[in-house]
């Protein structure tokens, strides 16, 4: 595929991110940091941010799965998450942490187990939508 | 980005620091403490920093932060976050103000919650920020850090 075209595409992509509220003004500051130095700072972060949230995941699990319930470690380790995710732009996924958190404070535990599957999912949709993107990205320079 | 210096008692931007350095005897890089246990904060507000001309160095928790300055480091700015293990921001901040630091210390935290900004105000800051910083912040922070530093 031609260079513009591929350009093109990938500037369609990144459109979609943002009009579908995977992303957020977050994101375009990161871009803003790109420079000649450092032309895949969003990448890296990105891929930072991945590496990182792994272990926000699975410690929400693991607290999940004691009893009885402990819904403020359950709200502190979702807010630890909601940050790094707010980092990176990750406009969708920190409504759904959001969520999950409104969950705690009440104590609804069936509310948290649902909303903890909507914030898994959200976290491994943007995954893929990224990694696509920058892959695309790059074949587009 | 144009790089700022700070240069006998004056902030100066600087196009060049040969033409600055020609100029003075002294040149003096802006430096700044990041300090959050989150990885991802630290690189993105490090970037940031030295998008700006500042020299960044990291760390990981309030303890580390405070035995850099035990160390003899010190630093015009510090990025305290408010919530990080072993030592929280505000310990930290306290710490550091009963040594006699008068570096800037600026806040960030990841909740907005006005009376949690409130007490970490009263441990010494000069500012308190919601995180994650963007450079509309940064410009605001180092405004602030040139009039204390002029």
């Amino acid at each position: 595929m031609e260079g513009h075209q591929l350009q093109h595409q990938a500037a369609c992509m990144r459109k979609a991110l943002f009009d579908q509220g995977y992303l957020d003004d977050q994101f375009l500051q990161l871009e803003d940091l790109e420079d000649e130095a450092n032309p895949n700072f969003v990448e890296e972060v990105v891929k930072l941010y991945y590496s990182d949230s792994a272990r926000f995941i699975r410690n929400i699990e693991l607290t999940l799965d004691k009893n009885p319930f402990d819904f403020e470690k359950l709200d502190d380790i979702m807010h630890q998450f909601k940050g790094s995710s707010s980092s990176i732009g990750a406009k969708k996924l920190k409504t759904e942490c959001t969520q999950f958190q409104e969950y705690c404070k009440i104590g609804n535990f069936e509310g948290c187990m649902r909303t903890f599957q909507e914030v898994k999912q959200e976290h491994a949709v943007l995954k893929k939508k990224l990694e696509s993107y920058f892959q695309l990205a790059r074949q587009a320079r | 980005m144009v790089p700022w210096f700070y240069l006998a008692g004056k902030m100066v931007i600087g196009s060049s620091k040969k033409v600055v350095a020609d100029q003075i005897e002294e040149v003096r890089r802006i430096c700044a403490l990041v300090v959050d246990d989150d990885p991802l904060v630290r690189r993105i507000h490090g970037m940031l920093l030295a998008r700006y001309g500042l020299e960044t160095e990291a760390a990981e928790n309030g303890k580390e932060a405070v035995d850099l300055f035990l160390s003899g480091k010190t630093f015009d700015l510090v990025l305290m976050d408010m919530e990080m293990p072993v030592m929280d921001g505000l310990q930290a901040t306290q710490r550091l103000r009963g040594m006699g630091v008068s570096s800037m210390i600026v806040g960030v935290t990841a909740r907005g919650l006005e009376a949690e900004k409130e007490a970490f105000m009263a441990t010494g800051l000069d500012a308190c920020w919601v995180k994650p910083l963007n450079a509309e912040a940064i410009i605001s922070v180092l405004d602030e850090l040139a009039k204390k530093l002029l």
